[in-house]
């Protein structure tokens, strides 16, 4: 029954110092919108990001141990082809390992081009021209069919200008070769990375560069579930006795790669928790000076008989109140918050209202009602702590 | 019959950085039910002391307080405030009404505090009628009452529980004297009427003559 009046007190008191307490209030809200739009923009960046990268999930790499090109690094560009290869006695057994999955050995390497004046340098790919049409989807022109040609990527033929038809000058000794189709564009790739690429016949790579062997095998596995049993399956038979190959999956590397945005983003929401600790800090103060000016106040209730856990409660109410008032509408103004964030760093607001992203606007309420209940302990202690004489005689 | 409030040897000692205060020294008293008590002495003589452990705000060094049937050194905070709540009405010198509550708020207060109806019975307009409140300055705040209208929001504050002691520090001492002659009739007449017990204390030697008895105390001691 008494706690309406400590309520009452609370409400009424924070009315009386609307300015002060409207103030405190901000320092809230500023700290809950801080924390969800950091946290809207972490989810949008992993969910943006994730999305693209999905549809290589079902991909495994196989490269040989140590030496070999790096993941994502696409074929090195130092020189045509590493040291360490895959021989076709490794390709067989991984062949072996996959079944009944496909298996697409790969040579990379690079070479000066020509194409008209222009000179430059292009990744070169050697891969089976059967094989092509399972790993790349074609824009225009002609898969390879024979072991001349190439097919070269979309960036590749945007920077030159080159068609279907145009003809590429490959090394000092300019050997021409002519595009017979344009890729689709990729993006960036964990097996191979063909945007700005030109992709040749195993034949005719073999016979320019006589490579001792694929500098990558790639693995399709037609169903994500088994992605761990092929891998396995592989390690087994080739990583027995030493270790020959290294063999990531791309979902692995997606997983790390959402790590580390994960992290980013708790970053981010840390920096945004700083503003909320300042709010925290000015509750506090808001606080102290409402026990400070009252406390003869206190001094009075004590004395006709209000306990020192109701002084406690009449104060505590008013830190609660303002911490669940600001959280209610930084958590409304989250959303716009959000949506700014959203605009301004990813240009994509379409993550907005997807479920990992709006977790964020009660996560932040609940840090604003915890930094306000935090802060506004010691002073609801410290009033109900006050000796009721003293506080009768303060002025 | 028991006596109201007993004190058997009580001294208070207020340990200060400049050494130690007798606030109250060896004092031994007792007050019987529905007396009117007025307690004297110059600034510093402990009459605060006194009172304030009469009211349970304070509690003795050595020596025991009874209020009634109960020995307050032996309490609890909570206790005392409890028996502060049901037993004790307090009016003091500066009023001393919730600013943030109207005046017929204060004078539910206590009421409320208890846990009873937060409405204003019969009972609670009977006490407003018997202070002379009127009904119109209800929802005022305190501000906006004079000081002789303060004091009598008080005194109701301090009778809603009907409590058996009223302890009164200085109740006249911010008012006129006309203003001031009414609250002592108010006093008076509680205590004749009510049968209250009621512990004034005053610097004014003209209000001792409201009260059955004075007692006199310097440097802590009764004179």
């Amino acid at each position: 029954m008494n706690r309406p009046i400590f309520f009452l007190f609370a409400i009424r008191n924070l009315r009386l110092h609307w300015l002060r307490s409207l103030l405190a209030m901000l320092g809230i809200i500023i700290g809950v919108v801080a924390i969800t739009s950091m946290g809207i923009l972490g989810s949008s960046l992993v969910l943006s990001i994730s999305e693209d990268l999905t549809t290589v999930g079902d991909t495994i790499v196989v490269v040989p141990h140590s030496g070999g090109s790096g993941m994502g690094g696409g074929p090195g560009g130092a020189g045509i082809s590493s040291d360490d290869t895959i021989t076709s006695r490794q390709l067989e057994r991984i062949t072996r390992a996959s079944v009944p999955h496909t298996v697409i050995p790969i040579y990379s390497g690079g070479e000066r081009i020509r194409i008209g004046a222009e000179t430059g340098f292009a990744p070169i790919y050697g891969m089976r021209t059967a094989d092509i049409p399972l790993l790349l989807e074609r824009e225009d022109g002609q898969y390879l069919r024979g072991s001349s040609g190439a097919m070269i990527g979309a960036l590749l033929a945007e920077t030159y200008s080159l068609k279907v038809g145009s003809r590429i000058l490959v090394g000092s000794d300019e050997q021409p070769v002519r595009v017979t189709g344009v890729l689709e564009e990729r993006g960036m790739g964990f097996d191979i990375n063909t945007d700005s690429a030109i992709v040749v016949s195993e034949r005719w790579y073999e016979n320019r560069y006589e490579p001792s062997g694929y500098d990558r095998v790639i693995v399709k596995v037609r169903d994500l579930e088994e992605i761990e049993a092929v891998k396995s399956s592989i390690e087994t038979s080739l990583n027995r006795r030493e270790t020959e190959v290294d063999v990531y999956d791309t979902r692995a590397i997606l997983a790390t790669i959402l790590e580390t945005f994960g992290r980013i983003s708790t970053f981010t929401i840390a920096i945004g928790g700083i503003s909320l600790i300042v709010a925290g800090v000015s509750i506090f103060n808001v606080m102290m000076m409402s026990v400070m000016e009252r406390y003869r106040e206190i001094g009075v209730l004590r004395s006709i008989g209000a306990l020192r856990r109701e002084i406690r409660r009449m104060f505590f109410y008013e830190s609660l109140l303002l911490g669940v008032a600001g959280s209610i509408i930084g958590g409304i103004l989250s959303v716009a918050g959000g949506y700014l964030a959203l605009l301004v760093m990813l240009e994509d607001t379409s993550y907005l209202l997807a479920p990992s992203s709006l977790i964020y606007i009660p996560i932040g309420m609940v840090f604003g009602v915890g930094t306000s209940i935090l802060s506004g302990l010691y002073p609801a202690w410290k009033a109900s702590e006050a000796d009721p004489i003293e506080a009768l005689r303060h002025e | 019959m028991t006596p109201a409030i007993r004190f058997l040897d009580v001294s208070k000692i207020y340990s200060l950085r400049s050494g130690d205060v007798t606030a109250l020294d060896n004092v031994t008293l007792s007050i019987e039910e529905g007396e009117f008590i007025a307690v004297m002495g110059p600034s510093g003589s402990g009459k605060s002391t006194l009172l304030n452990m009469m009211g349970c705000l304070d509690t003795p060094t050595k020596g025991q307080v009874f209020i009634g049937e109960r020995n307050i050194g032996e309490m609890t905070d909570d206790e005392l405030t409890m028996l502060r709540r049901e037993h004790l009405g307090f009016i003091f010198q500066q009023f001393n009404l919730i600013p943030l509550l109207s005046a017929i708020e204060n004078v539910r207060l206590p009421l409320i505090l208890k846990g009873g109806d937060p409405g204003c019975t019969d009972r609670c307009m009977n006490i407003l009628a018997e202070v002379g409140i009127e009904v119109d300055r209800l929802d005022h705040t305190p501000a906006e009452l004079s000081g002789g209208q303060q004091q009598r929001v008080a005194i109701a504050r301090a009778l809603i529980n009907d409590p058996e002691v009223l302890l009164a520090d200085e109740p006249t001492g911010n008012l006129d004297t006309k203003t001031g002659a009414q609250i002592m009739d108010l006093l008076v007449r509680l205590q004749k009427e009510e049968g209250k017990t009621i512990i004034m204390v005053t610097h004014d030697p003209t209000l001792s003559e409201y009260a059955d008895r004075v007692i006199r105390i310097v440097d802590g001691r009764i004179a």
